[in-house]
């Protein structure tokens, strides 16, 4: 009898998981297609001929013609504008890691005060809504002869990319032991020694991995950079300016130049996205 | 010739003052053995000697330099940390030869200095791998031979031994002495392990609540605790205490038996006796037995003096159950007396 309803209770037991279980997995799924989807049919189109794009049934596999692709790079502009989104990029990288890694290395070794309220700061600043300060951040760009420059538009996209070049850092620096530092320090070197020849060579895999990050938060911005610019347009500014008027393919060439290498980077780097959050390196 | 000389040291954190002026001389070539609880501030002495944390106040001499405000690297002192501190994008050979480098000494004498360090450690053939491919005992024996390749005035280590299994912590504590004798530098080392300490010191110092209680060689020590803290931190089982009452000048009665004493003004003091200093006998204390533990050479009594717990180790052939009362005679050259006011030996 007992044994019985223990039975019952083991089988309906196994039962709610098993449903949990498909739960799980539908979700899973699910938020898969979200962010899969449309980056699938992205690249089909982007690798159709342009006369396919806007055929239908849409092909699964797509043509691997490059009739769009070669459309998008002798589009008027474009070129330009890649290399303007290159080197706001690129300048974005350098200032948020040289500005964010000795902030994040601060965090990790020195007790401050105000450090828990800085810290705080530091995540706040991307609860600052950008459409709100751009007006004022162009009024003051202009009269500062900032506007429409490269280095005005780096040092906006750095304001974005430096919270989490910090956080990043902070957490790297957190993982190495301040023992190796003093053994070094022990040993003959100064502190910026100890940095250079047992922190840096330890944390260079992460820095990297962060100043990557930095490149792609500034490669994939629109707003400031459709703001703040209007002959040296990025990419993301040149394709918004121009989305309306320019012919599908064109579109989704110019969406898959955006989205692939901002993919690659991230995937490359993703452990140490993680470990940002806290989550532990896998 | 590096002798180290702390001269009123003391250190606050906040309202916290984890030292109270320390005042210390280790001679040169001594291997010195900071023992003492955790929190005692053992290893912030250790760490205001290496230079990685400042003194609130004092001086600090190695040799006839003033180094306490130097930074560590120019105080003449390698240190070997508790989690060892491999650097683990090195080879154990790079890693042995780090401070080599730094000194800029030419290549040729790296090359003698890192061999010779690793013969001594018995790592000859673990150079060339990385720290994560070394086991803890033998990440110890490269961080140990770091900090000898340097030839260091002094050694500091901070618990070097405490996060390895029973076995190898022996084992590297034979090691130890022999290779730290050998290298001829003083040693400051820093432990809660009693044993360890008796085991390797020339001197204890034992500490308490950020103070030096004493400061002596290891069987003086022990034989002689300078105050009740050390009777009851030093040895295992630790010292009985009971409490003695005066009957005059220079008898006290302790638990009913009269024995002489030092010639102190107080009414009560405290007689305090080692348990293996004691054996069964006529007139002795009368105590009753709780727990008997053989333990082969010995036997060790657990029992009640008038309501306070009392160990004797007894020699293992003797009967005694639980519920027996014994007699236990006293060694008199080994019966120790504190003031129960300042808790100080009485002579």
């Amino acid at each position: 009898m007992t044994e019985a309803v223990a039975d019952a209770a083991a089988r309906g037991y196994v039962e709610t998981r098993r449903a949990g279980r498909r739960v799980f997995y539908a979700i899973v799924v699910l938020l898969c297609v979200w962010v899969l989807l449309p980056i699938y049919l992205l690249l089909v189109n982007a690798l159709s001929a342009p006369a396919e794009v806007t055929a239908f049934p849409q092909r699964f596999w797509p043509s691997f013609d490059l009739g769009s692709i070669s459309f998008f790079v002798n589009f008027q502009g474009v070129l330009r504008a890649l290399w303007n989104s290159v080197q706001v990029a690129a300048l974005t990288m350098i200032l948020s890691i040289g500005l964010g890694a000795p902030a994040g290395y601060a965090l990790s070794r020195f007790d401050f005060r105000g450090k828990e309220a800085f810290r705080f700061l530091v995540v706040m600043t991307r609860a600052f809504p950008l459409p709100l300060l751009a007006l004022p951040l162009a009024v003051m760009f202009i009269r500062v002869g900032l506007d429409d420059t490269i280095v005005g538009l780096a040092l906006v996209h750095t304001t974005l990319a430096l919270p989490f070049a910090v956080l990043i850092t902070f957490s790297l620096f957190s993982g190495i032991p301040v023992e190796l530092e003093e053994a070094a320090w022990t040993l003959g070197c100064t502190r910026v020694s100890a940095f250079r020849k047992v922190v840096l060579p330890l944390a260079l895999p992460g820095i990297a991995a962060s100043a990557v990050f930095a490149f792609v938060i500034s490669w994939n911005e629109v707003f400031a950079a459709a703001v703040l610019t209007i002959e040296n347009r990025t990419l993301t500014a040149f394709l918004l300016q121009s989305l309306n008027v320019s012919p599908l393919p064109l579109k989704f060439a110019g969406g898959a130049a955006l989205v692939v290498p901002a993919l690659l980077f991230i995937f490359a780097v993703r452990k140490y996205l993680f470990a940002m959050w806290g989550i532990a390196n896998r | 010739m590096a002798e180290i000389r702390i001269k009123d040291v003391a250190k606050q954190f906040g309202a916290f003052t984890a030292l109270h002026s320390i005042d210390m001389t280790v001679r040169d070539q001594e291997f010195l053995v900071l023992l003492g609880a955790s929190g005692c501030g053992k290893t912030t002495l250790l760490r205001i000697v290496a230079g990685l944390e400042t003194a609130s106040q004092g001086e600090v001499w190695i040799g006839e330099r003033r180094v306490d405000r130097l930074p560590p690297r120019d105080r003449g002192i390698s240190m070997v940390f508790q989690n060892y501190a491999v650097f683990p994008h090195l080879t154990a050979y790079e890693n042995i030869a780090f401070g080599l480098r730094m000194a800029k000494l030419p290549q040729a004498e790296v090359e003698r200095r890192v061999t010779r360090t690793a013969e001594l450690m018995h790592i000859e053939q673990l150079l060339k791998r990385y720290s994560g491919q070394l086991s803890g005992g033998q990440r110890q024996r490269v961080a140990v031979a770091r900090a000898i390749a340097m030839e260091p005035d002094v050694i500091l280590m901070d618990e070097p031994l405490s996060n390895l299994d029973a076995l190898l912590r022996l084992e590297m504590r034979a090691e130890l002495k022999g290779v730290l004798a050998e290298s001829k530098t003083t040693t400051i080392y820093v432990t809660h392990d009693q044993v360890e300490a008796m085991s390797l010191a020339d001197r204890i110092a034992i500490m308490n609540a950020g103070r030096i209680v004493q400061a002596d060689r290891p069987v003086e020590v022990y034989r002689n605790p300078a105050a009740r803290f050390v009777g009851s931190f030093i040895g295992n089982p630790p010292m009985n205490f009971l409490a003695a009452e005066r009957v005059d000048r220079g008898r006290w009665r302790v638990a009913g038996q009269v024995l002489p004493g030092p010639n102190a003004t107080q009414d009560r003091i405290e007689f305090a006796i080692r348990p293996e200093d004691m054996a069964v006998g006529e007139g002795g204390i009368p105590a009753n037995v709780r727990v008997v533990e053989p333990l082969g050479p010995h036997t060790l009594v657990t029992a009640d003096v008038g309501g306070q717990l009392f160990r004797a180790v007894l020699d293992s052939d003797i009967a005694v159950a639980p519920g027996d009362t014994v007699s236990l005679v006293p060694q008199p050259e080994r019966i120790r007396w504190f003031d129960p006011e300042t808790s100080r030996a009485l002579q």
